[in-house]
């Protein structure tokens, strides 16, 4: 122990360059964060992977081959086959789509219907807004999985049904966010110039808010979405998402399950590829946190 | 050779200085932050570091302790009395033991610098018993108890059950004075102790320091950007800029007669009555330069009414470490 | 203080009140006439008829779900229209097997995260830490089911050193019951551990940064020493906030886990009676799953200011 730990000086007198305590917040002035380069660079990867699917697989993810069951990685079956002697690989390129697919729509159902929620119940009397947000609070208590069950009790599993779950759930987290941005902007001063001078707070959610939390609302979308991409296969592994033949990854790992020890790859291939969707999107998520959070600028040293 | 046994064989000696700090030099990634700071502390002498925000006084500070950010480097000397080794190049453990027991500080924040999760009879106590100089929980208690009597905070056996975020800022900047004082230091730093707190506080809270230091014959470093605070504490006076000591001399001097073109503006910023023709009150022209970015040669010559060539090269120091100047064309009146 | 805990129960109430209006909205409005359900398309009217009269389902919905309702508090969760089933007591034995494995998980995740997330802090933009943040963030990322048919694989069948699932009670054979335990409890815990660390990690960094730290070494303290005696406790605050919540996270991961390890939790039972379209059991599961989330939030809120002197002031 004989380097002293970080410590904050007692005012920000001179900063010291390089030695700001918040990550990233440095770099973030000259070059981008390499949690940012990382995760967009996995998030392209799939999504081009997710395009290509649709003009080019190696085979028929979906074609039965019984004479070619349970192959190991070879030229023709880069990662195998599966117990229907299905091409693992092409299966995997189609279950990017799927990943995507329920991404996209559960964060969009989320952050459309929970954002503007969220900036009208900043904007209303307070009253009405804490009880809105208990209310909130209590959905927050129906975690996405378990909507997600209920909704196939309900309705019976799909992939439809699993990603209007997984978004649903999510609604409340993008409506508390965007509330306590609302809530900051509309107590700067800008807003409170801007309200001295006549303007509703309407107009001025929409004038000042909006703009001021999208980065919020960005980051946010991005940590939703590996949290949706997990819910999505967790629901497809127990068999609550998308349903076969459509492949799906939590899907696959279900299948590989009983191989796990005769045919690790079978297993490690869906369960590689969850994983790097979801630290994919959880890097960005901080990447751009690191960069849009002004708080981070604020460099403090000692002098 | 411990710390301890070191300190136990030089008694205190009126003559020695408690604090000597040589060229003390400080940097991080190549860019310079404290250059070549030098200046001594006799016991139970008072004095001030002075300059504007930016000027490296609280660093100094941090460095003479070792509590330096993580990527600080220092170089140059810090003596202690009766301590043989330079403290800038003992190992943390020793620095430990000589912090909160030779070496006390009061910081400028009294909101946040006590833990708000402990009593602060207990925080007081604690320094007590981290340096062994109580016999058991018992007598900490009651020791602490003493101490924060001594910094006159009314009924201590009340407030030291108290949480910090029972107490006023003034309050808590007093158990901070308690805790600094607590084992007798040789040395007090204490970084604009007054500036969070309310003018009406400010003066006693003063006034405890310099009765606190003259009990124990401790040195006080005293680190102000308020002159008139500095003036009424303190016997001897450095005033810093850019990471550099610019003037230095005792109070009294240099506050009537200043040299340096920096500490004329200070003096002048700080003088509420003076107006010039067109009615406006002095201050120094320009700014300190954000991210510590001084200009070569002298720090100053960017803002200063005298500056042309011969500024673009540092002036060196004329005079002795406790009175003298570092500047090309110093004011007249006083030797330099 | 007390009209805070006042204050707080009565939300805890409300929210519980109100939530099980929301399921049994859902599970018991939405999806149709319960006999009708269980019978079948085919069925016909005379007994479906019959079934409604015998499970009560023929009354108005507001008796229906004040009958239910009114059940809860003492563990009267009804008869299932399925299997004929009690629901109350299977409810209680498959909670507490869930409740082993959460608890299990919980302990794994804490003896990974706490010293992960301290270490990675005080190494802050230092090599150590930086990987240290990276092995958490990896993770994080991977799912719980994954890990757990990872372990299955190498751990029970290519090693043999462990069974690859099922479930033992404690009674019954303690010894058994903990060879049974740990690959759930650690393909649940690893995963939480990468979470909590993080949080573990972002709090002590805060702590680092804290003027009272720096005080504790002016004191006398060392860097090590200082962040024992001040910090972590200081730190505890946030961490005990997000335990509380995880360990609900937890209680839901579980349910992929137990398909995973085929333990007879709650999880199972909810799965299973999905697939049987046991509609009142789901219920059953589904209120009992919110309960537990809303409990730990209201426990974690007077947890939070007993904890805090700040907070216990102001309350």
């Amino acid at each position: 122990m004989s380097t002293p730990q970080p410590l904050s000086g007692p005012s920000g007198q001179v900063p010291i360059p390089g030695e700001d305590v918040s990550s990233g917040a440095t770099m973030s002035r000259r070059s981008l964060p390499a949690s940012l380069l990382v995760g967009a660079g996995l998030v392209v990867v799939i999504a081009v992977v997710a395009l290509v699917s649709f003009l080019w697989t190696p085979h028929d993810p979906l074609l039965v081959q019984g004479a070619q069951r349970l192959q190991g990685p070879s030229g023709e079956f880069w990662f195998g086959t599966d117990r229907f002697g299905r091409d693992v690989f092409s299966r995997l390129m189609y279950g990017a789509r799927t990943t995507l697919l329920v991404g996209v729509v559960a964060v969009g159902i989320a952050g459309l219907i929970g954002t503007p929620l969220g900036v009208l119940m900043g904007s209303s009397p307070r009253v009405i807004g804490e009880a809105v947000m208990r209310f909130n609070d209590l959905l927050l208590a129906f975690p996405a999985l378990l909507l997600a069950v209920m909704f196939g009790a309900v309705y019976g599993s799909s992939t439809l049904t699993a990603m209007v779950a997984i978004g649903i759930a999510t609604i409340p987290v993008f409506a508390r966010v965007a509330r306590s941005g609302t809530l900051q902007v509309l107590s700067s001063d800008y807003a409170l110039a801007a309200r001295s001078a006549g303007r509703t707070k309407l107009a001025i959610a929409v004038r000042h808010v909006l703009p001021n939390i999208s980065g919020l609302v960005i980051v946010q979308a991005s940590v939703s979405f590996a949290i949706a991409v997990l819910a999505e296969a967790a629901l497809s592994f127990l068999g609550f998402g998308t349903q076969p033949p459509t492949p799906s990854w939590g899907r696959m790992l279900q299948e590989a399950q009983e191989l796990v020890a005769v045919r690790p790859s079978q297993a490690v291939a869906p369960g590689l590829a969850i994983a790097l969707a979801v630290l994919g999107f959880n890097l960005l998520g901080d990447g751009l946190r690191d960069r849009l959070d002004p708080r981070l600028d604020d460099r403090r040293g000692t002098g | 050779m411990s710390a301890d046994a070191l300190a136990a064989a030089h008694p205190k000696d009126p003559t020695v200085s408690v604090l000597e700090v040589r060229d003390l030099t400080v940097v991080t990634g190549g860019h310079t932050l404290l250059e070549d700071v030098t200046f001594s502390l006799g016991p139970g002498e008072r004095v001030g570091l002075i300059g504007e925000s930016g000027s490296g006084k609280s660093l100094t500070a941090l460095a003479v302790m070792g509590l330096l950010p993580e990527g600080l480097t220092a170089t140059g000397t810090v003596q202690l009395r009766g301590v043989e080794t330079d403290l800038l190049r003992i190992g943390e453990r020793e620095r430990s033991g000589l912090r909160g027991r030779r070496l006390g500080m009061v910081f400028q924040e009294p909101m946040t610098a006590l833990n708000p999760l402990m009593r602060v009879g207990n925080q007081v106590a604690e320094v007590l018993r981290i340096h062994g100089t109580v016999d058991d929980r018992e007598d900490a208690t009651q020791r602490a108890q003493r101490l924060l009597a001594d910094v006159e905070l009314p009924d201590p056996g009340r407030i030291a059950r108290r949480y910090p975020h029972q107490l006023s800022g003034g309050q808590r900047q007093r158990v901070m004075l308690a805790m600094a004082l607590a084992n007798g230091p040789d040395v007090l730093i204490c970084d604009e102790p007054t500036t969070a707190l309310d003018v009406t506080v400010q003066a006693q809270m003063l006034q405890l320091i310099a009765a606190g230091v003259a009990d124990r014959t401790s040195g006080l470093l005293f680190i102000s950007h308020d002159l008139p605070v500095v003036a009424t504490v303190c016997e001897r006076l450095l005033v810093m800029y850019g990471g550099r000591i610019v003037e230095a001399g005792p109070t009294e001097e240099l506050l009537t007669r200043p040299r340096h073109p920096y500490t004329e503006g200070l003096l002048a910023a700080s003088d509420l009555e003076a107006v010039d023709d067109q009615g406006r009150l002095p201050t120094i022209p320009g700014a300190v330069p954000p991210d510590g970015r001084f200009p070569s040669g002298c720090v100053f010559r960017n803002r200063c009414p005298r500056g042309d060539e011969a500024c673009t090269v540092w002036p060196g120091w004329s005079g002795s470490d406790g009175d003298g100047v570092a500047c090309w064309y110093p004011s007249e009146g006083r030797h330099g | 203080m007390l009209v805070q805990l006042t204050k707080r129960t009565l939300l805890l109430l409300a929210s519980l009140v109100l939530a099980s209006v929301l399921v049994f909205w859902f599970l018991s409005v939405l999806p149709g006439d319960p006999a009708q359900v269980a019978l079948g398309t085919g069925a016909t009217p005379e007994a479906v008829a019959e079934m409604q009269e015998r499970f009560g389902t023929d009354r108005p919905l507001t008796v229906q779900y004040l009958d239910w309702v009114s059940g809860l508090p003492v563990g009267d969760f009804g008869v299932s229209y399925v299997t004929g089933a009690t629901i109350g007591p299977l409810i209680v034995d498959r909670l507490m097997v869930s409740l082993w494995l959460v608890g299990a998980g919980m302990l794994v995740a804490l003896v990974i995260a706490v010293p992960l997330g301290t270490l990675s802090a005080v190494h802050h933009r230092r090599p150590l830490g930086t990987v240290l943040a990276g092995v958490s963030q990896v993770g994080i990322a991977i799912p719980n089911f994954l890990a757990g048919i990872l372990l299955i694989g190498l751990v029970a069948v290519s090693w043999r050193l462990l069974p690859a699932g099922g479930w033992v009670p404690p009674a019954q054979d303690p010894v058994e019951f903990l060879r049974r335990l740990l690959l759930p409890a650690l393909a649940l815990g690893i995963i939480e551990g990468a979470v909590l660390a993080r949080y573990v990690r972002s709090t002590v960094l805060n702590v680092l940064r804290e003027d009272f730290l720096r005080t504790a070494r002016a004191k006398g303290l060392t860097p090590a020493r200082a962040l024992v005696r001040h910090g972590l406790r200081n730190a505890a605050v946030p961490v005990v906030t997000i335990l509380g919540l995880q360990l609900a996270v937890l209680l839901v991961g579980a349910v992929v886990v137990e398909r995973v390890f085929v333990i007879p939790g709650l999880g199972s039972l909810l799965l299973d009676g999905v697939a049987n379209r046991d509609l009142l059991l789901v219920q059953g599961v589904v209120m009992v799953l919110v309960l537990a989330v809303l409990l730990l939030n209201y426990l974690v809120d007077v947890l939070y200011t007993a904890l805090d002197p700040r907070l216990r002031a102001a309350a």
